[in-house]
């Protein structure tokens, strides 16, 4: 029974660390009134450029270095993903054009680029995979992960999970106490304000998309290297997970803090299905599956109508999401 | 002027364009399309090191090579094309239906279930009426939460129908879950009786498709075009206040609207599965619910244009399969072609809605003496 629970609670924060990056990535291009749902796209790229580089590097090297493996691994996924975001906002924001349109065809850029490229590194295998790098990031903690059963809950994950949360709480600091937060907010609720006061809207929109994008990014090279066991396959998946990220962006009222507890429950309502048979004695699980798996989503959709409803202010999307802002029709 | 001149004048300024020809907006689309060709084919040249000219006359005959590639080229397209035609009344209502692939996939569910459940207990024509009234009012009823929703609250509907999206996925998995009992998947529905099946016509199960789609991309166009609903959607689109302080029910129109829309993505759902998959599945809409919403707001809600630029999508996807056989390829080259093109053509739009205008270039000195 206790196990169980502990299995589940760790596939849980495992799988809520995946969409913790892709949406405090959406977030911050939120915040500066990007609605970008180019995120399942750049959470592919990220994947896919952060376990191309840390398969060459081991794959080419005798004696490849963990430590290089993380490092080449994290810049390429940021940096790939970054370029996502650029030019999602060079299309919205120089160009002008709608950010919806321009964000759903980026998803299907992405999916491409990474799954065409990926084939090149499978040769014609079903999958394959990158065994020094995927050790790296799953590295427990050591001693600490001895403790029984505490030991197992809290310190036996990889260290992009610690940093998912350590990410949030600098997020939410940047955002509510430092003046380029309050800044990227400003223009987020009302770029016409935001340009009077002084702000350059376009500078903040610029850098929130894109470093925004790079840290969605950060959660498709998680799921390749910690989540799916270092192995890279052409599959859809991440697809799913990058629209679970907008889901969690809504569910958590655009909250930086509320992302670390959204996300690992939405893990635990995710894989409720294959620990439910165990712990709640209910059967036929395996028909049932889905009707489980539409829990994230339909609870998304309760949030949302909840927060329109009762219309508190706090939990309001930014003002001017999805609109465009041109100083010229001001 | 003189001073005029001394004062801060940037590099680039941007104005709008106020009446452009229409040769001019045509020069600029062509255009873009060409330099997404050229960037493709850059792309083609330095990752496959294939002769870029070669690889575009293969994608040319993934479409055009045989007759049966034509016809399965017009059958992907009409079905992307209706999906179309069903979010353009609710885009141009500014009303951001990113939810089709849902309503599609409710209509088809619904389909599926009748062919089922009612098939060879039926006469075929009430079958049929059957079919298509549970389709489109399951695709309605997908459409009708978010707009009631958003016409009471303002709950924002481009979050709310996405996710809309992933119930559906969910609920036709559970249903196929179940329908298949111990086979490995749901399989075609009454493979032996054809109950519930589009008539062959003209050799193909699916000419009833094209024959419906054609009919409601003329519908479509009259509806926008020329009826008091469609004055109505374009005014509340246009501009909410405007619409109420001319008397219209703004309320009444995002619910009428989205249940129309949600209605042909259910039609949708019915041709698809009726006259083509003969089966339902998570992908039974392949994506064709995001990919639509780029042909609606491409072709600004001209059915017409719609047509085209669904064309050009499964050309393009049709020459990636084509191109992905003959080299080897993986067939996502088809998703990476067809991202650069959109990208340029969204691009484009810029320079059909605004001008630039530099520093030195003979029309700013116009303009300047203009002000004066």
């Amino acid at each position: 029974m206790t196990e169980t629970i502990i299995a589940w609670i760790f596939r849980a924060v495992q799988f809520g660390t995946i969409i913790m990056f892709g949406s405090m990535g959406e977030i911050i291009s939120e915040k500066a009134g990007n609605l970008n749902l180019g995120v399942p796209g750049i959470m592919y790229l990220g994947a896919f450029a952060g376990f191309a580089s840390a398969y060459g590097y081991e794959t080419s090297v005798e004696n490849p270095s963990r430590l290089i493996c993380i490092l080449l691994a994290l810049i390429a996924a940021f940096a790939a993903a970054a370029i996502g975001g650029l030019i999602y906002c060079f299309l919205t924001t120089t160009l002008r054009a709608n950010q919806n349109v321009t964000g759903l065809a980026l998803t299907t850029f992405g999916m491409g680029v990474a799954n065409f490229f990926g084939a090149y590194m499978l040769e014609g295998e079903v999958y394959t995979a990158a065994p020094v790098s995927n050790s790296a990031f799953q590295a427990k903690i050591p001693f600490l992960s001895n403790i029984p059963i505490i030991g197992n809950v809290l310190f036996s994950y990889g260290f992009l999970v610690y940093g998912a949360i350590i990410l949030a709480i600098i997020l939410h600091i940047f955002l509510n106490k430092t003046r380029a937060g309050l800044n990227l907010r400003a223009v987020g609720e009302n770029p016409a304000t935001a340009d009077a006061a002084g702000i350059n809207v376009t500078k903040y929109k610029y850098l929130a998309t894109t470093i925004g994008a790079g840290i969605s990014g950060i959660g498709g090279l998680y799921y390749v290297l910690d989540y799916n066991n270092g192995i890279w396959a052409t599959t859809g998946q991440i697809e799913a997970l990058g629209w679970l990220a907008v889901a969690l962006v809504i569910f958590t009222t655009w909250k930086p803090l509320n992302v670390i507890w959204g996300a690992y429950l939405f893990g635990l309502l995710y894989w409720f299905y294959n620990f439910m048979p165990t712990l709640f004695g209910i059967t036929n699980a395996e028909r049932t599956t889905s009707l489980y798996q539409m829990l994230p989503y339909l609870v998304t959709i309760a949030v949302l109508i909840a927060v329109s409803i009762r219309k508190k202010k706090e939990s309001q999307p930014p003002a001017a999401l999805g609109l465009p802002y041109f100083r010229e029709e001001r | 002027m003189a001073n005029e001149q001394k004062m801060h004048e940037p590099f680039i300024r941007i104005a709008n364009r106020d009446n452009i020809s229409f040769a001019k907006k045509v020069c600029i689309r062509i255009a873009s399309v060409v330099l997404a060709l050229i960037i493709d084919a850059v792309f083609i040249l330095f990752v496959t090191g294939l002769n870029p000219i070669d690889v575009y006359i293969q994608i040319f005959r993934g479409t055009f090579e045989t007759s049966l590639r034509f016809a399965w080229a017009m059958r992907d397209m009409v079905a992307l094309l209706c999906i179309g035609l069903a979010l353009a009344p609710a885009f141009k209502m500014r009303f951001w239906n990113i939810g089709a692939e849902g309503q599609v996939l409710m209509g088809g569910l619904a389909t599926a279930l009748c062919m089922i459940y009612l098939g060879g207990n039926l006469p075929t024509p009430v079958l049929f009426i059957v079919m298509f009234l549970t389709s489109i009012a399951a695709g309605a009823i997908w459409g009708f939460i978010p707009a009631f929703f958003k016409a009471n609250w303002n709950t924002n509907e481009t979050l709310f129908t996405l996710m809309m999206n992933y119930v559906a996925i969910q609920l036709v998995a559970y249903s196929t879950n179940i329908l298949r009992g111990q086979a490995s998947s749901l399989g075609t529905i009454n493979m032996a009786t054809k109950a519930g099946w589009f008539p062959r016509i003209g050799g193909y199960d699916f000419t009833l498709n094209i024959i419906i789609v054609a009919i409601l991309t003329v519908l479509m166009y009259i509806y926008l075009k020329y009826t008091k609903h469609g004055y109505e959607i374009s005014v509340v689109g246009e501009s909410e206040n405007t619409a109420r302080y001319a008397g219209i029910d703004v309320k009444k129109v995002t619910i009428r609207t989205m249940l129309i829309s949600g209605a042909i993505c259910g039609l949708c759902g019915f041709i698809l599965v009726a006259g083509n998959k003969h089966t339902i599945a998570t992908n039974t809409a392949g994506g064709n619910g995001f990919t639509a919403i780029i042909v609606a707001w491409l072709s600004k809600f001209n059915t017409f244009y719609m047509l085209l630029i669904a064309f050009l999508l499964i050309f393009l996807e049709k020459g990636a399969i084509q191109i992905a056989s003959i080299y080897h390829l993986n067939d996502y080259i088809a998703d990476i072609i067809s991202g650069i093109i959109l990208f340029c053509i969204l691009g484009s739009e810029f320079f059909i809605r605004y001008k630039l205008i530099f520093k030195h270039s003979p029309n700013a000195q116009k303009e300047v003496r203009v002000n004066d």
